[in-house]
């Protein structure tokens, strides 16, 4: 480290920076700072006529590891990683230091503090390049070929689109039969489309591939290695035949239980109360006259939000908090499949807000004038299903009418209920799949890595991350199958070295960091010098330093936040500025 | 004695634990918004703050910080499912090192910073400088 020769460059930003901290001060400070071999600043670090005589600096003044004090490093860290290497010096030798959101643009009325902060923090970033050490990325062959699980359309699109990439797809069915929920929904919106016959369409295509294998029946039981090289095995259901597979990403698409409404909700239970789902079979054999249980029906009254957007209450401590986005647009288009089969049949919707978004307005439009009734029901105080004298009756306060109730006699009622998450403690347990508050998986940013979960090369898409529509999980699939694709065609990947490490010499394995390691495989007990000590699988760490604070050796250390960078950060943040 | 706006050499130093993807954004985002704070408050960086070793923030506070500030992952958190009950363990740790060394444990202090807490990141610091100084 003694010889260490560090560069420190300071950006003005065009003023951002040097307005509010007067750099010269800051660049004499620093060139003074023992390991400093040159000091210089820039209008902007970022320019390419900046960068280029960044790379000529480093090779003239043979600099080891730089520093540059300019923006945040969510901007430019790999900006300047790339130029680090360019320059031929290792791109973990690199350390940004912000002195812009967290020092000249927080501190705009202090100038003189804010250059002493300043002083300090790109001192603090000089002993962090001081200490760091040239590090290599972990490079993994890929193996071509992936595993998709649950056959519904989600995950036989995935397929689909894999195998068009050129990739071997191995997908897994739990049931004897290809499909999921899909063949029993009959007619699907927006376009009316069969759901058999969709699935059908699918299965016909797969079977035409050479490099899809379905199995059905089947249970994926195994999951070892990591990104780009796990091994698997799938067990078929009757345990008559287990099979090993090497694949290099998993895309897990195993969809949604449907609500199951508790006995007595909203009527649940009574004869004429059904779920949408029930309802939905009843309409393809009826002809001319709906009917159920052998009698007319003239009344259907929809309740909406069954099973979606629960307040918590004594009787139900895990309320379904968030809204199943579906089940407005399935319901009003059951309804012009309804009416499709008998105009005269009248039709009620009791709701809490009308959630037919995009062009599925055009459908709640369309039911509207085939005659179906819209009410909005209070938050506060959801229908009332009574059975006075036998025949259902529905009572509702319509806050359009300024919360008059309203008491509408039926035949049918027909609870709207949403999506649930599905019962697959078996695949969470072999997959470590991450579940989040909903009981849905979890992606790691809903927006930014919506497909990718903590867990890398195993992916994540349609309803079994959230409440979805065909369509909107077909999107989610194919979003997972270019994240896999991308992997598995590249041949390699790129896995970040600032992972744990363990200093051997001072580890006498107590057990501690394996426990505190939540992923799977990445901490082991193995024999070296003699002695047990930890091992840490650089491949499987994800580097969140969980099992740093509970060394009582202080003998693990996260590569680029050691024990000693960090303490050497700290002294060089206090030390005086003489 | 006249209180009113103290230079950074008097006002209390503040060493603030933050992580990469959570914390950080949100301390970003105040001097985005241009917020200010004590230019006394210094950060230092980590992937997650279950990973912050106690032993730190005894060094920190021994080598001249007044106090320790951990802007915790919460909830957030993408690789440790329960980060604010190891963040909350790591704090009780280091008070209790604190006690041991006759120092006051009230010099080390938690909440959860997400990555649009710029607000909440500011008034921590106000708060928390202002409870220093009475220590």
């Amino acid at each position: 480290m003694i010889g260490k020769r560090i560069g420190a460059f300071l950006c003005h930003c065009g003023g951002n920076i040097s307005d509010y901290v007067d750099e010269e001060k800051v660049r004499a400070a620093v060139e003074k700072e023992s390991g400093v071999a040159v000091a210089k600043t820039f209008l902007f670090a970022c320019s390419e006529a900046s960068q280029e005589e960044m790379i000529r600096t480093i090779r003239e003044e043979k600099l080891d590891g730089i520093v540059i004090a300019s923006c945040s490093p969510k901007l430019h860290l790999d900006t300047f990683r790339a130029m680090a290497r360019r320059s031929g010096i290792n791109r973990y030798m690199y350390t940004q230091v912000n002195v812009r959101e967290q020092c000249s643009w927080a501190h705009r009325h202090e100038r003189e503090e804010a250059t002493e902060k300043a002083i300090r923090l790109v001192r603090a970033g000089v002993a962090h390049s001081r200490l760091g050490v040239p590090l290599t990325d972990l490079r993994i062959e890929t193996t071509p070929a992936a595993l998709v699980v649950g056959a519904g359309v989600a995950g036989m699109r995935a397929a689909l689109a894999l195998s068009d990439m050129g990739i071997a797809v191995y997908l897994v069915e739990q049931a004897a039969r290809v499909g999921g929920r899909v063949p029993a929904w009959g007619k699907m919106f927006p376009n009316d489309r069969e759901g058999a016959e969709i699935v059908d369409t699918l299965l016909q295509a797969i079977r035409r591939r050479e490099n899809i294998t379905l199995f059905t029946g089947a249970e994926v039981v195994e999951k070892r290695g990591s990104v780009g090289d796990f091994s698997v095995k799938v067990r078929a259901a009757d345990g008559t035949e287990e099979i090993a597979l090497r694949v290099g990403a998993i895309v897990v698409a195993t969809g949604f239980d449907p609500y199951l409404p508790a006995a007595g909700e909203f009527g649940y239970g009574a004869p004429g109360v059904v779920t949408l789902p029930e309802f939905r079979e009843l309409l393809p054999a009826a002809e001319g006259k709906l009917r159920y249980r052998d009698r007319e029906v003239r009344n259907i009254v929809y309740i909406y939000c069954v099973g979606s957007r629960q307040a918590a209450a004594k009787e139900n401590p895990r309320p379904n908090l968030y809204c199943s986005r579906y089940c407005c647009t399935a319901a009003v288009h059951t309804a012009l499949l309804a009416a499709g089969v008998d105009a005269g049949v009248n039709q009620y919707h009791l709701y809490r807000d009308m959630r037919t978004y995009g062009k599925n307005e055009i459908l709640f439009e369309e039911a509207g004038r085939k005659g179906s009734v819209f009410l909005r029901y209070p938050d506060d105080a959801p229908p009332v299903v009574e059975r006075p004298g036998g025949e259902l009756l529905v009572r509702v306060r319509d806050v359009l009418l300024g919360g008059e109730e309203i008491g509408i006699p039926a035949d049918l009622v027909v609870l709207v209920t949403g999506m649930a998450p599905r019962e697959n403690a078996n695949l969470v347990n072999v997959l470590k799949l991450p579940v989040g508050a909903g009981g849905f998986f979890n992606e790691i940013h809903p927006k930014l890595r919506p497909v990718e979960t903590m867990i890398d090369g195993v992916f994540i898409s349609g309803a079994a991350q959230g409440p979805k529509t065909l369509a909107e999980s077909v999107a989610s699939s194919l979003a997972a199958v270019s994240k896999g694709a991308a992997l598995l065609l590249k041949g390699y990947v790129d896995l970040s070295p600032l992972v744990a490490k363990v200093d051997t010499e001072a580890c006498a394995w107590c057990g501690e960091c394996g426990n505190a390691c939540p992923y799977d495989g990445a901490v082991e007990r193995v024999r070296q010098g003699g002695k047990e000590v930890a091992y840490v699988h650089p491949a499987l760490c994800k580097g969140c330093g969980g099992c740093v604070p509970v060394c009582p050796a202080e003998a693990v250390g996260l590569e680029g936040y050691t024990n000693d960078q960090v303490k050497a950060m700290i002294d060089a943040l206090v030390r005086e500025i003489v | 004695m006249a209180k009113a706006a103290p230079s950074a050499g008097n006002r209390p130093k503040i060493l603030v634990f933050s992580t990469n993807t959570i914390s950080d954004p949100g301390i970003d985002l105040a001097g985005s918004q241009h917020m200010s704070y004590s230019p006394s408050v210094k950060v230092i960086s980590v992937p997650c703050s279950g990973g912050i070793h106690p032993n730190w923030v005894l060094y920190a506070l021994e080598a001249g910080f007044d106090g320790v500030f951990i802007a915790a992952d919460g909830g957030d958190c993408a690789c440790l499912p329960d980060c604010t009950a190891r963040t909350a363990r790591i704090v009780e740790r280091a008070q209790g090192l604190l006690k041991e060394r006759g120092s006051d444990p009230r010099r080390v202090k938690m909440a959860a910073i997400c990555s649009v807490c710029s607000e909440p990141f500011v008034s921590h610091m106000r708060q928390f400088t202002e409870a220093l100084s009475k220590l």
